[in-house]
């Protein structure tokens, strides 16, 4: 399953701290990359569905980051959020000599990232 | 694969979804679900325990967004079905979309009866303003976000809903008034004589209750002011709550054409009259002239449908249910079926009350068998009397043992009598053989039982039967709850526990204590207590991992709703000077701080600062951070005392101000709120505060703990009264490290308190009856040395990006490179 795909260089993989994340401009969204403590890194839409809290200010495990505002608990790998909430986009990201490549399906966003799933609506 | 949709995704909706899986629907069926709540499926009944507080929204849904996608359904939530072309086999929705199926299922529920009251709607915005419906969740927050800005509501019917209101919106303080036009409360359940028993319950939690009060209308030009009663009387309010019934759902069906009369019309197979691919299920459907306003007959509706739709049981049929209710409502419970008065002379009546314990029971019996009963207050033998009701069992010589155990262990017999059948969970509709089957099947603990069949988890009316039905399936064996006592979800162990292995095998850091004490399992939601216990017991040898900190402990202020921030500065008892003050008001000019409020801790609130300010703001104030965002020690709110205060009789403020000197910025269990106060006059509150000082004659101090008036008011109990202020600051360092040792993560001082005890403190504390003074004391100092101004951290951050904006505020630079490829 390909599709098109637009990738932005968001800066470099040692500015952003093991266990953290931290919220990049990457096209017309803002994604909050997590930098987990395997090392791996996931990209999920930066703005919680529940009430626009900053999803990058949240504490993350392997699994989940849970929003700081109203600790609403989202998966990481497909966005789907454990309470009830509407999903948090998924984006693809990967390290390219040190620096963060995030990339944004131009087209057939729903089978590119997993919760996005397009009939979820605003559930 | 044939297309099966659904309209309404409520409790009915979902639950024929689910028995239509387990029935192998899933290989069957393409289904979509429409749903007009923008959400995925939620227990309407636990709307209640949101309203009151004691549950929070993410804990009443039933199925997340994820089950619907692992069992293949499409779920449009937010989507409302406006018409459905029988002939056509589609629906259409308001989003434009039609959707064909071969079978449909209708459930559409019910809403809110709002009766014709003048006043009651306002000509622009649908209702007035201060008046709202209790069904949804959204209804709910809105009435939560109204009450706590309001003084008085008004609660219009006084069945089970008004009730449920009147209770949950006491919680936000406003004073309720529950007006019902009949003669007793829940008439349609309870005889008279019950009804009364329960307002004197009702009224004795602080509801005012007008019964036969028929509301004529709602008064107020663009905001409610009062209702006005038939009978001329006017009531004051700025809310107004209606719960005077529901009516179905059904104007779809209507204008598809279906047969509806109160509601649509349904067969002993759920299928709509005359219509073989449409079916209905749940409030919105007429079976035999009745309709349903529990969820009860649900389950059974829910069970035919499915057997009938799948086809796996072309037999089965509904022949309507018996309403049996068993509900807690307003904290009381209540359990009713049947009749609620005797109709023949015949009829054998028997009748115990008690209304000063508000427990009444009655019995009515025709020809030896059980036709109705009534349980108000004490429903220990509803489980007996449901079968007997349901399946006419035989019953007792002495009628008197349908009301009471007389003798004998009675958990035993009630576990035992029921059968496997009967419905123990009516929320949720769960039955005995399911509890016993799931404890069977290993899972030993009520919890883990809870969990595993949702039993209990409604109204919770059911859940001391649940446990004995638990311990007699258990045989006894039933194991606590043991995360019950984990200090974090994630790491199983309780507090004494888990901090002698991290002192055995020295663990620092968060991630150490996952690695060794979790088998590596990292638990985000574990990570805020473990920091505050780390550094609680490693001081400066704490190993920091910033991401394990909640956000306000990464950037030292509190974040607000918008995702900026608010900084409180340290002003030791509440004091400040002139060159503070104008410090802080040039700050608040450079950075435009929206708003600048003096909070409820005696300092100053600067609120809406964007993170990136934060450290330039600390910098030019040039003050010590007030710890108003952490699970620390916030403040000693102090009064003027002797130096000014003609009452007074010790220097409060000096008191204050060294005590907060002294234990600042000290992490601990939950919030540590101090006061002094000059004499018992008390205007700095500190009888209700996690440690409060108090000035009496004499030159002596009393000193009082576990005392609270937030979400929870509570005086504190008084710890000792000494004769100098050094005693005061040497039993508040004992006090705040013995809490910092054994209180569990975010028990404040006024449950900690009390689940120890003042006695037992006392002797630990001032008689230091097990010599445990000492090493409170040292452990303290080194503490207290420990203490370094987080606000420092401003000058070199203490990781990358510490400050930056998680909003997207201003975009980053960023550089394409390249198109197209694989993902
Ligand atoms: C700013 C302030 C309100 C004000 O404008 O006056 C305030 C603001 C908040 N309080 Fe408070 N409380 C403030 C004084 C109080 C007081 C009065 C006092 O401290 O003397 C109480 C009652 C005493 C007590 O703590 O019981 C109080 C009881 C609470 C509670 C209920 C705690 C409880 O268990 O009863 C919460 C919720 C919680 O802690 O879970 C809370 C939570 C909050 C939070 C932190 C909610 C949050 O997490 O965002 C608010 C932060 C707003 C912000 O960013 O500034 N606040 N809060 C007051 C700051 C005091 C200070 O200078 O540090
Ligand atoms: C606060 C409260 C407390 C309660 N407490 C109890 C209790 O203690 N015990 C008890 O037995 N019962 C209780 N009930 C009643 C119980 O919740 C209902 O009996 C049950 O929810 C009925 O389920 P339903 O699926 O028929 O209707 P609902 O749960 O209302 O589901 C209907 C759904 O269909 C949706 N819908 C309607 N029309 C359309 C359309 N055209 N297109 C798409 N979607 C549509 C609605 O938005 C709704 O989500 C309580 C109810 C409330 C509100
Ligand atoms: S400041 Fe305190 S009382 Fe006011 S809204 Fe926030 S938490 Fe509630
Ligand atoms: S904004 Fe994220 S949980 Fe409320």
């Amino acid at each position: 399953m390909t599709a098109n795909l637009v990738e932005y260089r968001v800066g470099a993989v040692a500015e952003l701290p093991v266990g953290e994340a931290r919220a990049y401009a990457v096209g017309a969204d803002t994604v909050a990359v997590f930098r987990l403590r395997d090392g791996s890194l996931r990209a999920v839409s930066a703005i919680c569905p529940h009430a626009g809290g900053p999803i990058a200010d949240g504490i993350a495990d392997a699994e989940v980051v849970i929003c700081p505002l109203h600790q609403h608990a989202f998966d990481l790998a497909t966005g789907c959020s454990q309470t009830g909430q509407p999903p948090l986009t998924v984006y693809p990201v990967r390290v390219d000599e040190g620096e963060l490549v995030v990339g944004v399906p131009a087209a057939a966003i729903s089978n590119l990232v997993p919760g996005a799933g397009s009939t979820t609506g605003v559930a | 694969m044939e297309r099966l949709v659904v309209i309404g995704n409520g409790m009915a909706g979902a639950r024929a979804v689910e028995e239509i899986l387990e029935r192998g629907g899933r290989d069957r069926f393409t289904i979509t679900m429409f749903g007009e709540e923008p959400y995925g499926n939620y227990n309407r009944i636990l709307l209640s325990n949101v309203l009151s507080g004691v549950e929070d929204e993410a804990g009443i849904f039933l199925n997340s967004l994820p089950w619907y996608e692992e069992n293949g359904i499409a779920l449009r939530a937010g989507v409302r079905v406006e018409r459905i072309d029988r002939f056509a086999r589609v629906v259409r929705a308001d989003d434009g979309s039609i959707t064909p199926y071969d079978t449909l299922v209708i459930a559409t529920g019910s809403r809110p009866y709002v009766p014709p009251i003048e006043g009651m709607h306002h000509p622009r915005r649908g209702y007035h303003q201060g008046v709202f419906t209790f069904r949804t969740i959204d209804d709910t927050r809105a009435m939560i976000r109204y009450a706590r800005d309001h003084e008085r509501v008004v609660v219009i019917g006084g069945g089970l809903l008004g009730l449920e209101a009147a209770r949950g919106l006491q919680q936000y303080g406003v004073q309720v008034t529950l007006l019902h036009s009949a003669a007793t409360l829940m008439n349609a359940q309870l005889d008279a004589q019950a009804g009364t028993i329960l307002r004197r319950s009702v009224e004795h939690l602080g509801i005012t209750v007008e019964v036969g009060a028929r509301t004529a209308a709602v008064v107020g030009k663009d905001r409610v002011e009062g209702v006005r009663l038939a009978d001329g009387r006017a009531i004051p309010c700025d809310m107004v709550v209606v719960a005077a019934g529901i009516r179905p759902n059904v104007e779809v069906a209507a204008l598809s054409g279906l047969p509806v009369e109160r509601a649509i019309l349904v067969d002993d197979h759920m299928r709509v009259l005359d219509e073989p691919h449409i079916y209905a299920v749940g409030e919105c459907v007429q079976h035999r002239g009745q309709t349903y306003g529990l969820v009860a007959p649900l389950w059974e509706q829910a069970k035919v449908l499915a057997d009938q739709v799948t086809g796996r049981d072309r037999t089965a049929a509904y022949h309507g249910s018996r309403t049996a209710t068993k509900l807690k409502v307003a904290g009381v419970d209540v359990a009713a079926m049947g009749l609620t008065t005797p109709e023949h002379d015949d009829d054998e009546f028997v009748v115990f009350a008690e209304p000063r314990r508000g427990v009444y029971k009655s019995v009515i019996i025709r020809d030896d068998r059980l036709i109705g009963a009534t349980l108000l207050g004490d429903v220990s033998k509803v489980g007996f009397l449901m079968q007997a009701f349901d399946r006419g069992l035989p019953l007792p010589e002495e009628r008197v043992r349908l009301l009471f155990d007389l003798g004998g262990p009675a958990a035993e017999e009630s576990a035992a009598e029921l059968d496997d059948g009967a419905q123990v969970c009516n929320c949720n509709g769960v039955s005995k053989g399911a509890l016993v089957s799931t404890v069977h099947s290993g899972v030993k603990t009520l919890g883990g039982v809870m969990d595993a069949t949702r039993a209990g988890k409604g109204c919770g009316s059911c859940k001391s039967l649940v446990a004995q039905i638990v311990e007699w399936a258990a045989g006894g064996a039933v194991e606590e709850d043991p995360s019950a006592t984990w200090y974090v979800p994630g790491v199983p162990m309780d507090k004494p526990a888990l901090m002698a292995a991290i002192r055995a095998k020295g663990l620092k850091s968060v991630s150490a204590v996952f690695d060794a004490l979790a088998g590596g399992r990292e638990d985000a939601k574990s990570k805020m207590g473990l920091v505050s216990l780390l550094r609680m017991m490693w001081g400066e040898e704490y190993q920091d991992e910033r991401g394990a900190r909640f956000i306000n402990d990464r950037v030292h202020a509190n974040i607000q709703r918008d995702g900026t921030f608010s900084v409180v500065p340290q002003m030791k008892g509440g004091v400040t000077t002139p060159a503070q003050l104008r410090r802080i008001a040039d700050v608040a000019d450079k950075y435009q701080v929206p708003m600048v409020k003096l909070t409820g801790g005696q300092r100053i609130d600067l609120l809406g600062i964007r993170k990136e300010d934060l450290p330039k703001v600390w910098a030019d104030l040039d003050m010590p951070s007030g710890y108003a965002y952490g699970k620390s020690m916030r403040t000693v709110k102090t009064c003027v005392g002797s130096e000014f205060c003609r009452f007074g009789v010790g220097d409060s403020t000096a008191l204050g101000i060294a005590i907060e000197s002294r234990f600042q910025g000290l992490e601990s269990p939950g919030k540590m709120k101090l006061a002094v106060t000059g004499c018992p006059r008390n205007c700095a509150e500190a009888y209700v505060k996690d440690l409060g000082v108090v000035a009496v004659d004499g030159g002596r101090w009393e000193i009082y703990v576990g005392g609270a008036a937030g979400a929870h008011v509570r005086k504190g109990d008084l710890l000792a009264t000494v004769d100098s202020p050094d005693e005061v600051i040497t039993l508040t360092g004992r006090f705040l490290q013995y809490y910092r040792e054994n209180a569990n993560w975010l028990e404040r001082t006024y449950s900690f308190v009390p689940r120890v005890g003042i006695g037992r403190l006392r002797a630990l504390l001032v008689d230091d009856s097990e010599g445990l003074a000492t090493g409170l004391e040292e452990r303290m100092t080194a503490a207290v040395a420990a203490y370094k101004d987080p606000w420092k951290e401003g000058a070199d951050p203490a990781t990358p990006g510490q400050f930056r904006t998680a909003l997207p505020l201003l975009p980053l630079p960023r550089v394409p490179v390249r198109e197209g490829g694989q993902a």
